[in-house]
């Protein structure tokens, strides 16, 4: 059973138990999925520095950084006990492109040949991980959503602006992707 | 807090519905804690799925896996089925409290800022859910992009008034 457990889950069993998470906060507590608020509540909560944006009572929003520390708690214990012992499978056609920027390690979720502490100095790493999240972090606020909030909560209560949300985070995923990574990669 | 402050507050939130709080009651600070259980089943389906993969965005990007597609496609189908019995049989919170729902207007961000999510999102293989789930799988690295997004959160704070909306 535990081995079974291990593998991948396939996309048809944690689609639904993610989409179960809309009714389960809704029921729970009137809480509407979203987890980009969290960065907003901890800039409330930490830096308000007197921006009218960061003016709320963020301790009313707290159930939203519980759940997000639940996140960081479950991908600890997914790594601890049920990790898949095996390197992950990726398509052929990302491997050979992947391996021509010298990405070759699957045994991580995370690619740490170039994510990893030594490589934050670099500019490519500088770009991928403190340029990259800046993007996150004002986009998502830009845009009043991220994948939780616009394209889970807000299609599932059918709201057309989560829709063009949705539309435009995969178009700047799909030009990223394919068109400026790449540059980014060989740097 | 006075009137005018609250209605401010609203009006700053509103635009952003991500941050409303539909719950009025009061509770106890330990009864977060049924949102971390939600949180750490999430956290675990994320790792197991590997949707916090940089290698599963970056095949979803370039149209090379399905699974990506399956996993967001199945939980909105799962989603708009719970809604809809959520307001079809009038359930109720687990307070006995009516589930509320607010229309999103539109507004510019949703195109700009989506669009700058989306190039983030490609780049660190990684949403905001799956940023908090990698640094407790083990990257710790990740918790300097996480700052970063919290930074780049502030910026947005801090120069909202003078972006288009």
């Amino acid at each position: 059973m535990i081995e079974f457990i291990k593998q991948p889950w396939p996309w048809y069993i944690a689609g639904p138990l993610i989409g179960l998470t809309v009714p389960a906060l809704l029921i729970l507590g009137n809480k509407n999925f979203g987890i980009s608020s969290s960065l907003r509540h901890i800039c409330a909560a930490c830096i308000p520095a007197k921006i009218p944006f960061f003016q709320y009572d963020w301790k009313k929003e707290i159930w939203n950084l519980f759940f997000v520390g639940g996140i960081t708690a479950g991908g600890f214990l997914a790594m601890a006990f049920l990790e898949n012992p095996e390197p992950m499978v990726v398509t052929a056609e990302l491997k050979s492109e992947l391996s021509s920027y010298g990405i070759t390690d699957y045994n991580n979720l995370v690619p740490t040949q170039i994510m990893n502490w030594e490589s934050l100095f670099s500019l490519r790493g500088l770009l991928m991980m403190i340029g990259g999240g800046f993007m996150i972090g004002f986009g998502t606020r830009y845009a009043g959503g991220c994948t939780s909030g616009h394209s889970i909560m807000g299609l599932s209560t059918l709201q057309w602006p989560s829709l063009i949300a949705t539309c435009c985070f995969m178009a700047g995923g799909i030009l990223m992707a394919n068109f400026i990574l790449p540059l980014i990669l060989s740097l | 807090m006075s009137n005018t402050e609250e209605s401010k507050d609203f009006e700053v939130r509103s635009l952003d519905a991500m941050c409303v709080n539909e719950s009025h009651l009061q509770h106890k600070w330990y009864h977060n804690l049924k949102y971390m259980a939600v949180g750490i089943a999430f956290g675990i389906v994320f790792v197991k799925a590997e949707i916090i993969s940089w290698f599963r965005i970056q095949e979803m990007f370039r149209f090379q896996s399905f699974h990506m597609y399956g996993v967001i496609g199945s939980a909105v189908v799962v989603g708009i089925i719970s809604v809809w019995a959520i307001k079809k049989f009038k359930i109720k919170t687990i307070y006995g409290e009516k589930i509320e729902f607010h229309p999103r207007t539109f507004n510019k961000g949703q195109i700009i800022g989506g669009l700058l999510f989306g190039l983030g999102w490609a780049i660190t293989g990684a949403c905001p859910g799956p940023l908090y789930a990698q640094i407790g799988s083990g990257a710790t690295v990740i918790s300097v992009t996480l700052i970063s997004a919290i930074a780049g959160t502030w910026v947005y704070g801090l120069l909202r008034d003078k972006l288009p909306h």
